[in-house]
């Protein structure tokens, strides 16, 4: 004999089938039931649909129509079946109390510090070794986990790969010509060599604007700076970074597309909008014997956005 | 005897009254015992009410996600290494590009409803956050926070924090121009971090911006870790969410000390089910309809270009609006630099924002001394501190969102950005401020009426013949008191007795009988 038969059979508490809280929500549940076939209906043959469409390899809308439309109608028919044809209640459920009992309470807390925090208190020292062991572990683990992910930062945010004497070239890699640019033409220049890197695209990218010198500010230090009008400042926004690729040349302002900070060209790309802190880093310009452009160092100041080491 | 005798029906009866499934049901409370809980969890009370379907949008988008996110990793190449895209869009033909931008082009194009998924993918990303965020606020403005749900408040805003990071790794994913901008400005805004932000911005990145890691590292946050633990948090709040059932709000039968609404089987399951079709459907529908993140047209990332009018994802926006709008204070001194300008809007806010979110139950148990269990829901007017300070803080946020997009508003209403932006300046702290006493004053005028927050009842307006208008209260309509009729809630029933009826038809009023 199996352990069911051995059981007594209990009475359930039954309830009877036209109980108010049974019956469906809906006034005329017949009528419901037909719509919701019908709902039914429709969703298998878009989701049908579905399976043809992607069979022969139909249109992505096509694909989301059937197969989205087919899913909304069986959720809305699955819904309607919940709400208008399933009983109404409404039910109840009573709430315990979370809270045991004071003995148990007191036994749990009991067992947490008196049984294990007695052992420790007993033997503090070995405790306190234990402690330590796992702590100097975490430090331990933790400090290759992290040192490992990248190198440090060292000086690199402090120099780009621009140099005295280094060329100045476009996308392409061609030098740029003392002939080369318009008054009022602007064009985005790399170290030679680098145009195609990572880093000479990231840190090193320079706008190369040349300006008339009407209205221009020479800074003080930089009168040898920008030959013949040509003017080359870092594309990297002080603010947070992104390419200052917007030249508007009627009123000579940089502008960055990202925060809308605006750099004034005629005044050492001093920022006179937006949310950029400081001036472009200028490079100070040179021309070799041929008449191309070279740079004459480094930027004047870090390139880019912000940071702690920075004076 | 009989024994002998293998029918169906002596199999039938041998197997108990419920039959094969009741056996097997034996079956397995033999071993683990669930006949009592899985009963409590078949007889588990949903409210009735429709707020409480806010968060199921966020749960069955995340489903969405999941189902789509995997669809997607079978065909997406998390690399940098650059490749000669020859895929069908020919504007790109022959350009070189990172695998994994050109992966996901290729996976829009060529992969079959891979399109289809991608966006699909995208839209619920939105819907899960933008969900969150909604759910939260019903949450907030009801109380449902309080004792004893604070733990699940703390695992609900870190699940937020969670779902926004994770939006923003994911669309990093393509390495397409603009997203490749996000990450340009994420990684400044690391840098900014006092003391530590090279040095973490460093690790983060593998080194100086933009290295060759940060997408296959964001690839594996994405697609494993951070979804790792958004599953289990979410595993956390529904476990805590059965355990301490749900909130309801006040009403007939409703008391502190029980759940009133629909039972889990099998009207809940069918709603709810139905619902998770729906929130999919809606999706899909999106997908197919509505274009998202068209990464071709945006081109692959390379450092030195940029597009013009670039917004992150919505949920980004507060933070990018804050940083539009903040000036330009950067801290020079003793050899240092503090970036304010970045540091304050993009660490500091958010840090304030979420914290202050998280410790809120602690902070609103501190000021009113209220220690006791509350499972009866508040109307947002019987608080008006609470709401005033929810609406200051989301009006904030709504400000700070529409500050992301002051070019967008100068080209379109033709008015300058300097106006814009400091029109933004001045409403960010200006209309927050008034948005407190404002909504502090609407509550406690709410507060005055009987009644509040119920439908109200008609006016007829006449017209008398001297030319006056009088208003006086229409009939209510008898529809207007079902709920009042509404029967007693009772436990779930164990079973139905069909056929013996209990009480003559007549003497309930109103009850249909209906043959089933």
């Amino acid at each position: 004999m199996s352990e069911h038969e051995q059981r007594t059979p209990v009475q359930l508490n039954s309830v009877s089938a036209d109980d108010p809280r049974l019956q469906p929500a809906a006034r005329r549940p017949e009528l419901v039931e037909k719509v919701i076939a019908l709902t039914f209906v429709l969703g298998i043959v878009l989701i049908a649909g579905f399976g043809a469409a992607y069979w022969v390899n139909a249109a992505p809308w096509t694909l989301g129509a059937t197969f989205g439309g087919g899913l909304t109608l069986m959720g809305v028919g699955l819904i309607a079946w919940g709400k208008y044809l399933m009983p109404r209640g409404p039910f109840v459920e009573e709430r315990h109390t979370m809270a045991s009992s004071d003995e148990e309470r007191n036994a749990f807390a009991a067992a947490i510090v008196e049984r294990g925090g007695g052992v420790v208190k007993r033997r503090k020292f070995l405790g306190g070794l234990l402690g330590a062991g796992m702590g100097i572990f975490g430090v331990v683990a933790a400090f290759p986990l992290v040192r490992s992910l990248g190198p440090l930062p060292k000086g690199t945010l402090f120099h780009t790969d621009w140099a005295k004497g280094t060329y100045l070239v476009d996308i392409t890699g061609r030098r740029v010509h003392h002939d080369d640019l318009a008054v009022g033409s602007i064009v985005t220049v790399y170290p030679e060599g680098l145009e195609n890197t990572d880093n000479g695209q990231a840190v090193d990218q320079t706008v190369l604007i040349r300006i008339s010198n009407e209205n221009f500010v020479t800074q003080k230090g930089r009168e040898t700076w920008g030959p013949s009008g040509y003017l080359a400042y870092s594309k990297l926004c002080t603010h947070l970074g992104c390419p200052v690729g917007l030249y508007e040349q009627q009123l000579q302002l940089l502008v960055c597309p990202c925060h809308q900070s605006m750099f004034d060209v005629t005044n050492g790309c001093i920022p006179n909008f937006g949310p950029a802190p400081r001036p472009l880093p200028q490079l100070p310009l040179q021309f070799d014997s041929a008449g191309f452009l070279q740079s004459q160092s480094d930027f004047n100041q870090p390139v880019g956005p912000g940071f702690w080491e920075r004076s | 005897m009989s024994q002998t005798l293998n029918t169906k029906r002596a199999q039938r009866n041998s197997a108990g009254p419920y039959g094969k499934i009741g056996q097997s049901l034996n079956e397995l409370d033999d071993r683990l015992g669930i006949a009592k809980g899985g009963r409590t969890f078949l007889d588990k009370i949903f409210p009735d009410h429709w707020s409480f379907m806010l968060g199921e949008i966020a749960l069955y988008s995340f489903v969405v996600l999941l189902v789509t996110g995997v669809f997607l990793t079978l065909y997406y190449v998390p690399s940098q290494d650059l490749t000669t895209y020859t895929g069908s869009y020919l504007p790109l033909y022959g350009q070189k590009v990172t695998e994994a931008f050109a992966s996901t082009v290729n996976l829009s194009f060529a992969v079959r409803a891979g399109l289809l998924m991608r966006q699909m993918h995208h839209w619920s990303c939105d819907i899960f956050v933008g969900a969150i965020v909604v759910h939260m606020g019903r949450v907030f403005f009801t109380g449902a926070f309080r004792k004893p749900r604070e733990t699940n408040w703390v695992i609900g805003t870190t699940l937020l924090i969670l779902a926004i990071v994770n939006g923003f790794l994911g669309y990093s994913l393509p390495d397409d121009l603009v997203s490749g901008t996000g990450i340009r400005i994420a990684y400044s805004i690391i840098l900014s971090i006092p003391v530590v932000g090279s040095y973490v911005a460093f690790f983060l990145f593998g080194g100086n911006f933009p290295g060759t890691s940060i997408i296959p590292r964001f690839f594996i946050l994405h697609v494993l870790i951070i979804p790792l633990v958004i599953l289990a948090l979410v595993g956390a709040h529904m476990g805590l969410l059965v355990r301490q059932k749900h909130t309801q709000f006040p009403g007939k039968g409703k008391t502190e000390n029980n759940v009133v609404g629909t039972p889990m089987y099998p009207v809940f399951m069918a709603k709810t089910t139905g619902f998770m079709f729906v929130v999919a459907g809606a999706i899909a529908l999106l997908g197919a309809f509505a274009q998202i993140n068209p990464i071709w047209q945006f081109g692959p990332y390379t450092a030195s270009r940029i597009s013009y009018a670039v917004q992150p994802d919505w949920y980004m926006g507060f933070l990018d609006g804050a940083l539009r709008i903040f000036p330009a204070w950067s801290f020079h001194s003793f050899g240092h630099t503090i970036p304010l300008e970045v540091t304050i809007p993009a660490v500091i806010f958010p840090g304030i924002l979420f914290n202050l979110i998280m410790a809120w139950p602690a902070i609103e148990r501190k000021f009113t001394k209220d220690n006791a269990m509350h499972n009866l829901l508040d109307r947002p007017s019987e608080r008006p501190k609470r709401t005033a300070a929810g609406v200051a803080v989301a009006v904030l946020c709504a400000m700070l969102f529409i500050a992301s997009s002051t070019d967008v508003i100068a080209n379109f209403f033709h008015v300058s950005l300097n106006t814009v932006l400091w029109a933004m300046r001045i409403l960010c702290v200006v209309v927050p401020i008034l948005a407190y006493p404002i909504t502090y004053k609407i509550a406690r005028e709410m507060q005055g009426f009987a009644g509040a927050g119920k439908r109200k009842t008609t006016n007829i307006v006449t017209r008398t013949l001297e030319g006056e208008y009088v208003a006086t209260p229409a009939p209510v309509y008898v529809d207007d008191l079902t709920h009042e009729h509404e029967p007693d809630a009772v436990p779930v029933p164990t079973y139905v007795v069909v056929g013996e009826s209990s009480q003559d038809d007549e003497t309930i009023s109103g009850v249909r009988r209906v043959p089933r």
